[in-house]
């Protein structure tokens, strides 16, 4: 996981790196509360380009981190999803309140 | 023994969750004999997290147990067994539902049950309370047919 604060734009960027199952959603839950709490942010943005696998405990993660996020009054985003974990988040409805942005094939 | 499957496996390990990944990349490479998709392997690799995840914190939750997991394969189906001994599912057509958890606290969404019924052909549940819960699932890996002439071409060893 690569994490990087935009301190002018107030705006939390996570690259995932790992494949998002439940035993990596408990680690990465863990840090990623840890930075939102530190930082404050206007927007949270996961960077998925690196993502290559995920199962529902992705669809519990990023919902837990969108509450927090409007808890204080900010917004997330999901950028560079593929084909399969698309698939997942379409299923699980977060679609509707999570804006994504799809991975563009090299 | 003779076996009536084309090709047999079974698997055993305890229920750490750093054992989702072993499960579900061991299972990946027994299907890839039959030559899945890209697509049908992400569908096969998803389902068996979400099976082997509940076996670790439904089935045991804070105790250790071991996960079982039986492959076969005939013709060009996949069938993959996931079990464990642990408490049970007290209302199988309850939890099969869309958003349906137990574990809202653990930030679970419910949707295990309907990922594997949406990414494998079948699902099966069988579950007693108290002694465990054994997953069946199905998948047909579609063969992609050959063209004609790419038959031709290949026995003229153009390929
Ligand atoms: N192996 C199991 N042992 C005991 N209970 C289970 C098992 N698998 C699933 N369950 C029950 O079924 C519910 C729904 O499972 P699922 O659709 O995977 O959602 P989630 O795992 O997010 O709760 C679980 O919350 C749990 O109560
Ligand atoms: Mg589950």
């Amino acid at each position: 996981m690569n994490i990087n604060y935009n301190q002018n734009e107030k705006v939390l960027c996570i690259e995932i790196t790992e494949e998002i199952d439940h035993h990596a959603a408990d680690k990465i839950r863990r840090k990623v509360d840890n930075e939102i709490t530190r930082y404050m942010p206007r927007k949270t943005v996961f960077d998925f380009s690196r993502v290559t696998f995920m199962d529902s405990a992705g669809i519990g993660m990023i919902i837990g981190r969108y509450k927090m996020m409007k808890l204080i009054g900010g917004s997330l985003e999901i950028e560079n999803v593929n084909e399969s974990s698309k698939k997942i988040l379409e299923m699980s409805g977060i679609l509707k309140i999570i804006p994504i942005s799809e991975l563009k094939m090299a | 023994m003779k076996s009536i499957y084309d090709n047999e496996m079974k698997l055993e390990f305890l229920s750490k969750s750093n054992n989702e990944a072993f499960a579900r990349i061991t299972v990946a490479a027994f299907v890839s004999q039959l030559d899945p998709t890209i697509e049908e392997l992400a569908d096969i690799k998803t389902a068996v997290s979400e099976a082997v995840t509940n076996c670790i914190i439904h089935g045991y939750e804070d105790c250790e147990g071991v996960v079982k997991i039986i492959g076969r394969i005939f013709a060009n189906t996949i069938e993959i067994e996931i079990s464990d001994t642990g408490r049970g599912i007290e209302n199988v057509d309850l939890a099969r539902k869309p958003l349906y958890t137990t574990k809202a606290n653990l930030e679970r969404s419910g949707m295990g049950f309907t990922i594997m019924e949406s990414f494998m052909d079948e699902v099966e549940i069988e579950s007693v309370l108290g002694l465990g819960t054994k997953i069946k699932m199905k998948k047909m890996i579609k063969k992609i047919p050959i063209e004609e002439d790419s038959l031709e071409l290949m026995s003229l060893g153009g390929i």
